[in-house]
């Protein structure tokens, strides 16, 4: 067994492995943190394949930023997942059985020798020197730069279509407008009493709510 | 080491892209700007932006072939004619819907902008040279549409209708990618004409590559709503606004066509045995099931959903031909098929308003007694869906049938028009509710006068297609023959 194979089977089996307990751990908090340890996993995949800057990429964005966000709005949201998990084990036969039926049905197409890596030309082993980071950079901003463009429209669609469908202006809703706050002048805030020099001790009234301080 | 130069040469085929973004972008901005109430400026800046693109685009009509972007954009003479096509489906399908989004408040920069970015996702998709643009522009053409039919957030319908579309169409999309995968796999390449010259020699892996097909297939069948992936299209043409509906079931038609000729005609051609079986499978599934369900509906929307299943029957079974001269009747099929849809829903619009929607069957009833004219619109475009003529749904049916049956699909011809005599029966049941019964309630025709002249305008192009094929006819085979 090669080192590159031996990294493989270790990478996928932990791959596999924590996907099967993102799915079946009781606590979502728990899940996340194996979807943590999955997409880990399939970055060392990516290694091996490699896609040195898409492994980095998959741990800082992912990783790093999504499953982050993820945490929260799971701690945030109250959702009681033991209710939506009902039915799972009375279930579960049904599925293991159609699973199991599936996967006996993919092993009889795939086994006959016609899939694999055997029919798939090998990627040229890289140059001494080569930089996955700088390739990738050159083609994305060349000749993909209309397919790179592309994405980022279907992004923007993506805001505006967010945007569209969770904003609902709220007419009881108070807020600060800055407009209005910088627009104040000395004429709207300010009010000049006279007060007479009485000679009386006694102290001026309160100035009403919302006089500038003196 | 790659070096591409960039020069006005290289992106001047791709103007017409350019500038719809452009001007989806300005909207994006000015709508800000424009208070509710004038909310008409921002229609007309939509209208103006898919007009003037239209311009743009029917200026490269005639223009030789040109691949640029590295072989990731292609302008031939069959997307220079769809894209046109396209942009003024879409034109029409905002006229006629202007009314109804402004009785129900949805006539926001939000909906107008997307329809220009779904627009955008089409143009793209019909002048891919390449998988992964075809994917990007499908894609962009998607999200657009789940988001319009979503915008509508007061209706449990239609929230219902955006979720199972984009459930669903994110489902074929994964079907479509897994087959893509398959078939880079298979030849080492993404590049539509270099996939064609792979699988034309030997070194590619054709079992791989067949097993790409049925994915890519699978994923076509769902995006189109053919039998058996059509579970989307009754729910959602009838759960969407009718604006939304429309907007659906016009334009994308085209694009799809595209989408469908790139992938199997150009790229897959090598493999066309593997695909013309199970393209003239699925035609003859949804013409079968499209005509006899439609029957039992009383929803008109639900009705034109079942015919609009019957109807990509029709036309996979042009592209199941596999021959010049099928690809030629598939795209006449395709571009009249549109104009009807746009007169069938037209009419929908035409008599819906504030708190009404004129969507059941039983709306129609009594329309000849309340307007001749509408009604007789409404006749000519049932005729045309239908295939009786003179209205040119019997030309597109015909030709389509006849390349079907030059192409050996005898029992496909001779089941589609047994089918196609099933079909007549619901259409001509809203015929005779128009014209043979009395009203049963009020009929009122609110529309400005420039949707109803559209309309009418509709209506007479369907006639007159029907009358003198020959030109856009033409157009088709030359621009289908200068294309492959």
């Amino acid at each position: 067994m090669t080192p590159v194979l031996a990294d493989f089977l270790a990478s996928g089996t932990i791959l596999l492995a924590s996907a099967l307990l993102v799915i079946t751990a009781r606590n979502p908090v728990h899940a996340a943190l194996w979807l943590v340890l999955a997409f880990f996993s399939a970055s060392c995949l990516w290694l091996l394949a490699y896609a040195e800057f898409l492994a980095v990429a998959l741990v800082l964005v992912y990783v790093g930023a999504v499953m982050v966000l993820f945490l929260f709005v799971v701690m945030m949201l109250d959702i009681n997942f033991e209710r939506l998990r009902q039915g799972m084990w009375r279930n579960l036969p049904v599925a293991l059985a159609v699973g199991g039926l599936m996967a006996l049905q993919m092993f009889l197409v795939l086994g006959t020798g016609e899939f694999g890596a055997g029919q798939v030309v090998a990627p040229p082993a890289p140059a001494p020197g080569y930089s996955n980071t700088r390739e990738l950079g050159l083609l994305l901003y060349t000749d993909y730069v209309y397919p790179f463009e592309l994405a980022a429209v279907v992004l923007l669609v993506a805001i505006v279509a967010a945007i569209a469908l969770t904003l609902r202006p709220r007419k009881a809703s108070r807020y600060q407008d800055p407009a209005v706050q910088l627009a104040a002048t000395k004429a709207t805030r300010l009010r000049v009493l006279k007060v007479p020099p009485a000679a009386a001790p006694a102290p001026a009234e309160a100035p009403p709510a919302g006089e500038a301080p003196r | 080491m790659n070096t591409a130069t960039f020069s006005l040469a290289t992106v001047a085929p791709a103007i017409p892209e350019i500038a719809l973004l452009a001007c989806v972008s300005a909207l994006l901005l000015v709508d800000l700007f424009v208070p509710d109430r004038e909310k008409h400026l921002s229609f007309w800046l939509a209208i103006a932006s898919l007009a003037g693109t239209a311009v743009l685009a029917g200026a490269t009509v005639g223009n030789a072939t040109a691949v640029t972007f590295h072989g990731m954009f292609v302008s031939d003479p069959m997307s220079q004619v769809l894209k046109v096509a396209a942009l003024g489906a879409s034109a029409v399908t905002l006229v006629y819907g202007r009314l109804y989004l402004e009785a129900r408040s949805l006539l926001r920069g939000e909906f107008l902008s997307l329809a220009l970015f779904a627009t955008l996702g089409m143009m793209v998709m019909i002048s891919a040279h390449h998988f992964l643009t075809l994917y990007l522009g499908l894609e962009l053409l998607a999200l657009s549409l789940y988001a319009m039919v979503a915008l509508q957030r007061d209706s449990a319908r239609a929230t219902e209708a955006a979720m199972k579309y984009f459930v669903l169409g994110a489902l074929a999309s994964g079907m479509l990618l897994y087959g893509l995968s398959m078939l880079y796999g298979a030849t080492g390449s993404l590049d539509i004409a270099r996939v064609a010259a792979s699988l034309g020699g030997a070194g590619a892996s054709q079992t791989l590559a067949v097993f790409g097909v049925v994915f890519v297939v699978a994923g076509i069948a769902f995006k189109l709503g053919a039998v058996p992936f059509h579970m989307w299209i009754p729910d959602v043409y009838h759960g969407a606004a009718t604006p939304a509906t429309l907007f659906i079931g016009a334009a994308p038609k085209i694009a799809a066509f595209a989408f469908v000729i790139r992938l199997l005609a150009q790229a897959l051609g090598g493999l066309d045995h593997d695909w013309q079986a199970m393209l003239a499978l699925l035609a003859a599934a949804s013409i079968g099931l499209g005509n006899l369900v439609a029957i039992a509906q009383t929803n008109l929307k639900r009705m034109l959903a079942y015919s609009t299943i019957s109807h990509m029957g029709f036309l996979l079974m042009g592209l199941a031909a596999g021959t010049t001269n099928g690809y030629a009747s598939a795209m006449f099929y395709v571009l009249t098929y549109v104009l009807m849809t746009l007169g069938a829903f037209g009419m929908i619009l035409l008599l819906s308003r504030a708190g009404f929607e004129a969507e059941e069957l039983e709306d129609f009833r009594g329309l000849n007694r309340k307007s001749r004219w509408y009604a007789f619109v409404m006749l000519v475009v049932v005729f045309s869906l239908a295939g009786i003529p003179p209205a040119v749904g019997f030309l597109a049916k015909l030709a389509v049938l006849q390349a079907a049956f030059e192409a050996g699909f005898g029992w496909l011809v001779v089941f589609a028009v047994l089918m196609s005599v099933v079909g007549a029966f619901y259409y001509l049941r809203l015929v005779k509710l128009m014209y043979m019964d009395e009203p049963a309630g009020e009929i009122t025709i609110a529309p400005r006068a420039d949707a109803r002249v559209l309309l009418s305008a509709n209506a007479l192009a369907v006639l007159a297609l029907g009358i003198v094929p020959a030109p856009l006819m033409d157009l088709c085979a030359r621009a289908i023959t200068a294309s492959l």
